[in-house]
């Protein structure tokens, strides 16, 4: 009965964007302020075309008109789609860890992300992160709302289209709330993990993201460093997947079945695609193709290194055999834990951040095991959550302006601790952490008991889990071989 | 007739074919199992998870044929599937009430040869 109101709201989205497109396309042919006038008087010319142009003839004239630089640009379409792979990527890591029985499912609410937060980005999730600051927590949720006014004039003092800057944080609004389905999976209903991740989005994520990076309290006023978004995106998808899963209860057969990974090279192939579209994401969030990107993307590579060797050296060391799902884990939180630091660190910082996060990581998993208190399934608040408040701490300790002058410039923050700044750095960085995880706690704990009442229930009943949710969530099945889903005799073949 | 049951290494699945062939033995059937028996299973580490497995992949591989054939078949089966160490396998012979090849409705010895 519950269940179903949910849909017609889903449907009403749906057609919703479908009028929206109308909207987006008005700015870009008219865009407002000072480039407004070379791209009128040659509206069919490419609009990046206009741009030296203007700089040759008049020099003197507009002298703070942002200027689109082609190769920043062309940077940061292809980090956006690096960023956008790693929605899949996430798919595929945490749908080999899960059971057979359960792939499609848990593929799905990665994928699902791609779809609702798409949506949501474009009619007010921008806009509540990126617009004009309203006391210190969120942007005005109409300024860009249906994205008006996003077009080819460059938001602030960027040198990349306002929307390819949309775009480009639209990547990360979706990978964040799916990263919270790894704590999830196998048992919670497909029609509350969706009403959730579209309020989880707009209220937890688009504020904390205004914020850090939309001119919000933790980033202008607080001053706390967050390249590419160890807070924003990490620290809140682990704290948040913790709360869930306590919500959430246990999956069914937890501490006597064997819930094992069903197929660790899918995992593998996952962390692969992750590592990948992390580049974009973190030596994009430079936005501009410049020095400082290109040490983001070698302290990325560093640390990732680093961190899956050491969680590996870790289990050989413990239990004489390095694994192969130990390396993916290992790689994934190196990629957490430099997400913060990767546009502040020098290599060394880096190599020491990726060293130290696998031990964090791995005895708070040892951790949960041993407390047996929840069911964080993927582990995503002992990898995301210890491994993001590690890393943002750490950018703390590791931050240098030798590599970037922002630091100490117009970021307005000091040096790290290890690098002449003292204790200072440190603690806004835990502030920063703090207020992160207080956002993600209240505001999943609020929006898990309201999508419970609005779906009659978190959970999917224990038969339905005892199925698996592919069959009894979605009508189908992974793998037609699977004789614990599929009818045998059904003629499914 | 007698029911030829053998537990089998996996890997030793090919040699064991090709030994019955040469008898003249057609129809096998080969099944994949699991099966614990003096051979030690391993441990499995998932992020600090430990699984005791010790279920190790076996093949267990059957043949139906007459009685007179019973001990070259089996001493076949014996000589190409043992490699000398822990967890080579067993091999059961039982005893068939009956045959029928379903296609012609013949049945005893002839159904099977």
């Amino acid at each position: 009965m519950k269940l179903r109101l949910w849909r017609p709201a889903l449907t009403a989205l749906a057609l919703i964007s479908l009028s929206f497109t109308a909207f987006a396309q008005a700015p870009s042919t008219a865009p407002p302020g000072p480039a407004t006038a070379p791209a009128a008087s040659a509206p069919a010319a490419p609009a990046l075309s206009t741009a030296p142009v203007e700089a040759a003839a008049a020099p003197a004239a507009a002298p703070a008109a942002p200027t689109i630089d082609k190769g920043d640009t062309a940077w940061m379409i292809v980090a956006s789609a690096l960023v956008m792979l790693m929605t899949p990527g996430l798919a595929f890591f945490y749908g080999g860890l899960a059971r057979s029985k359960n792939i499609l499912s848990t593929l799905m609410m990665s994928f699902v992300a791609l779809g609702i937060i798409s949506i949501q980005w474009a009619l007010w999730g921008y806009s509540v992160a990126f617009a004009a600051d309203k006391g210190g927590f969120i942007g005005d949720p109409m300024q860009y709302a249906f994205l008006k006014d996003v077009g080819e004039t460059p938001y602030g003092t960027q040198t990349i289209p306002h929307t390819i800057f949309m775009m480009f944080q639209m990547t990360f609004a979706i990978i964040t709330p799916a990263l919270i389905s790894g704590a999830v999976v196998e048992r919670m209903k497909f029609s509350a993990y969706c009403l959730f991740i579209l309020l989880w989005a707009t209220f937890v994520y688009d504020p904390l993201a205004h914020m850090v990076w939309g001119g919000g309290y933790i980033g202008a006023t607080l001053k706390a460093l967050d390249f590419a978004g160890g807070t924003v995106v990490h620290i809140s998808s682990g704290v948040s997947a913790l709360v869930l899963a306590f919500m959430l209860g246990k999956r069914k057969g937890h501490g006597s079945e064997e819930l094992r990974p069903h197929n660790l090279p899918m995992v593998l192939t996952g962390v692969a695609l992750l590592w990948f579209g992390w580049f974009g994401f973190n030596a994009g969030s430079e936005l501009a193709a410049d020095g400082v990107a290109g040490q983001a993307f070698i302290n990325t590579h560093i640390a990732t290194a680093a961190a899956a060797m050491s969680w590996i050296m870790i289990e050989w060391f413990k239990y004489k055999k390095p694994s192969a799902l130990g390396f993916g884990s290992g790689a994934v939180a190196g990629l957490v834990a430099i997400t913060p630091a990767c546009g502040f660190v020098d290599v060394k910082g880096a190599l020491i951040m990726g060293l130290l996060v696998s031990p964090i990581c791995f005895a708070a998993i040892q951790m949960k095991n041993k407390l047996n208190k929840y069911d964080d399934a993927l582990d995503v608040f002992g990898i995301h959550g210890c491994g993001g408040m590690f890393g943002a701490i750490a950018t703390g300790l590791f931050a240098t302006d030798k590599v970037n002058s922002a630091i100490t410039g117009a970021l307005g923050a000091k040096n790290g601790l290890f690098y002449g700044g003292g204790p200072h750095q440190v603690i806004i960085q835990i502030e920063a952490v703090l207020i992160t995880i207080v956002l993600a706690v209240v505001g999943t704990l609020i929006i898990g008991k309201l999508v419970g009442l609005v779906t009659g229930g978190l959970r999917t009943s224990t038969d339905d889990e005892e199925n698996g949710l592919d069959v009894t969530e979605h009508g189908e099945v992974g793998y037609s071989s699977d004789t614990s889903t599929v009818p045998a005799f059904a003629g499914v073949d | 007739m007698v029911r030829i049951e053998a537990i089998i290494r996996p890997s030793r699945l090919d040699e064991v074919k090709s030994a019955l062939d040469e008898l003249g033995v057609r129809g096998i059937s080969v099944i994949e199992i699991k099966g614990a028996g003096k051979q030690k299973g391993y441990t499995q580490h998932y992020r600090g998870s430990e699984y005791q497995v010790n279920l190790l992949p076996k093949v267990q591989l059957i043949v139906v044929v007459r009685d007179e054939e019973q001990e070259r078949v089996v001493e076949a089966i014996e000589g190409a599937a043992r490699t000398g160490e822990i967890g080579d396998g067993k091999i059961f012979v039982t005893s068939v009430l009956e045959a029928i090849r379903i296609r012609t409705g013949e049945r005893g010895d002839t159904a099977i040869s």
